[in-house]
């Protein structure tokens, strides 16, 4: 059974802007209960795959740098259209998150075909479905990613008002808040 | 008088940042540079008048990929230098986590930044689209890694929990016991991508390499074992300096290591397989038998097997580990740091990794060498680049440059680690 939300916040704790998507997620810890499901991570795209896979909606908060004024919140939605790939900071490491979302999405779309020639089997689809139902990346626009410096001022009242705005803008929030815990 | 220029300007699928140049004058290659452009970083100079124990993590930073064998390059050359011997579980241990960083790192590479290159594909997301088994199976087989650094590290993502003698806290039984089944699964599918690799395309191309790996009498080489090579090479890891040598280019930020007197050699996977064949376990052996890979080879194109090999291998001897493994009573050894120099030299998953530091009395590192694997395979990259174009100047410029890039990804070159990586300029007069 899938969670209705899982909360996943990206970033690098110890460069400065970058550790915004982690910050984020750690106050919505401290504001939702805990059933809500969040989880902090560095963005390796096996770990985003795999969790992705447990819920309905995910809602994810990454640092981006598109040339928008320091703090500006966006809302992308992955299943509107690829994310830009030159909004998030490329890692010369493997792959990055627009790519880990294609590579979801390339996935569920050769299941979807497969399926689609073998009749009565997508009752299971959407429970293995790499990319979830629903994928919200809130990206905060970072100012400096300097070594060991925390977040810049603009990047740290965007962080408090994204908690704010994830806390009351998604319903599936509620719901799972209010899922008995087995 | 015919000039072409190839351009490669961004290497995709390599970890860090290079570009490589090409002059093609009168259907020879009359210039070929092979640049890195991260800038250099300095760890060596930033090292000195720290603390020894520090070494290990700090070194870890070099690289996210392999991130263990800093770790235990650093350990190994302290341990040297402080007559410190590190045996039984706590020595299996590190072998164990060893096997974790090979299984995620030959796992991405294999089959997201090197299979495309074979099948035609841009990159993993159109594999994805019409293979989507290669990545699922690919992305099963590295959690197989995660689970191993994740549970001996202490976490997903730059470990933590490597210490000069040993580690700060070592697993019970119980816990390395749960990752036996994905480890089952894992090496099932690494026994199946030897035989799905031996089948790509390979170019006809070899060349007469010097190949260098360690090598050790009981063991499949991880952390220790004599510098071998296959023109008679073999000498102890506190010798190395006498043998090989780095030289600046002006073209890279990364300098090129050469072997005194004869120049360029190899290291990494294909290195390793050719020279310690012997000491794979049967499995490995026998997969890579059947399906026809003898060593020595010769074709740098044929490491993707190579590395495929060595998954079998190292799902195979994590799981004899865990099956064999007893928890030590202490998770380090105890030892007294005391001035001297100690020297280290371990297998990444790109090749070795030398590490020297001058530790003074209070144990305070009074200098500090390091000589990552991708440095050291430069020279046989710049080569392989020069005899494949001169020998392909046939084919259109497309096709050209797609097959130097795969050239270049055979050595799964890891800019970021010897600062020193891809653009392609490539200039015909």
């Amino acid at each position: 059974m899938k969670s209705p939300v899982l909360i996943i916040g990206i970033g690098n704790p110890d460069r400065g802007d970058d550790a915004v998507g982690v910050i984020v997620a750690q106050r919505l810890r401290q504001r939702l209960p805990a059933q809500v499901p969040i989880l902090q991570t560095t963005g390796d795209p096996g770990f985003l795959l795999e969790a992705w896979q447990t819920a309905e909606t995910v809602i994810l908060i990454d640092a981006v740098q598109s040339g928008a004024p320091p703090g500006t919140i966006h809302r992308l939605d992955a299943h509107e259209s690829p994310l830009p790939a030159n909004f998030f900071r490329c890692s010369t490491h493997a792959l990055g998150l627009p790519e880990a979302i294609e590579l979801a999405r390339a996935l569920n779309l050769s299941r979807s075909e497969q399926d689609q020639s073998r009749p009565g089997r997508d009752k299971s689809r959407s429970e293995r479905d790499e990319l979830p139902p629903q994928l919200i990346v809130y990206g905060i626009e970072a100012k400096d990613f300097t070594a060991g410096t925390g977040l810049s001022a603009p990047v740290e009242q965007a962080a408090d008002q994204l908690v704010d705005t994830v806390c009351c803008a998604h319903d599936c929030i509620g719901q799972a808040a209010r899922a008995v815990v087995p | 008088m015919k000039s072409r220029t190839i351009k490669i300007d961004w290497l995709a699928r390599v970890e860090g940042e290079g570009a490589l140049h090409v002059k093609i004058k009168d259907g020879k290659v009359a210039d070929l540079k092979f640049r890195i452009f991260e800038p250099p970083r300095f760890f060596e100079a930033f090292m000195r008048g720290r603390k020894y124990s520090e070494a290990p993590d700090i070194t870890a930073r070099i690289c996210g990929i392999c991130p263990i064998a800093y770790q235990m390059s650093a350990c190994h050359a302290m341990e040297d230098a402080f007559s410190v011997k590190v045996d039984g579980p706590l020595r299996a241990l590190r072998r164990l986590i060893y096997c974790g960083e090979w299984i995620e790192s030959h796992a991405l590479h294999v089959f997201l930044l090197h299979a495309p290159d074979f099948l035609g594909y841009e990159d993993a997301i159109q594999i994805a689209r019409d293979h989507p088994d290669i990545v699922r199976r690919a992305l099963q087989l590295k959690k197989a890694g995660n689970n191993l650094v994740t549970l001996l590290g202490g976490r997903e993502i730059h470990p933590i929990n490597v210490r000069v003698g040993g580690f700060y806290s070592v697993p019970t039984k119980r816990e390395l016991a749960a990752l036996t089944g994905p480890l089952e699964a894992a090496r099932d599918i690494a026994v199946e991508a030897v035989r799905w690799t031996a089948t790509l395309p390979f170019p006809d191309f070899e060349r007469d390499y010097e190949f260098v790996a360690l090598r050790h009498p009981g063991e499949y080489p991880f952390n220790e074992g004599r510098l071998v090579s296959n023109r008679g090479l073999d000498i102890a890891v506190r010798d190395y300096d006498k043998h090989f040598a780095e030289q600046h280019v002006p073209h890279s930020t990364a300098l090129h290591s050469q072997i005194e007197d004869r120049g360029a050699y190899f290291v990494g996977p294909l290195a390793r397989v050719n020279l310690n064949f012997d000491k794979l376990s049967p499995l490995a052996q026998e997969t890579a038998s059947a399906a026809g890979f003898k060593p020595p080879c010769r074709n740098p194109f044929k490491s993707i097997i190579a590395r495929c090999v060595e998954l079998v291998y190292a799902c195979d001897e994590a799981l004899r580990i865990i099956a064999e493994y007893e928890m030590p009573d202490q998770p380090a050894v105890q030892f007294q740091p005391q001035a001297a120099t100690g020297y280290g030299c371990t297998e990444a998953p790109r090749g070795i990794l030398y590490h020297r530091y001058r530790i003074d009395d209070q144990g305070l590192i009074l200098d500090a060498k390091i000589v990552p694997p991708t440095s050291q395979n430069q020279g046989s990259i710049e080569d392989d680049l020069r005899e494949f174009i001169s020998a392909n100047l046939s084919l259109p410029a497309e096709k050209l440059q797609w097959q130097c890039e795969q050239t270049i990804r055979n050595y799964d070159p890891c800019i970021s680690c010897s600062t020193h990586y891809l653009k392609l300029h490539l200039e015909q007069t």
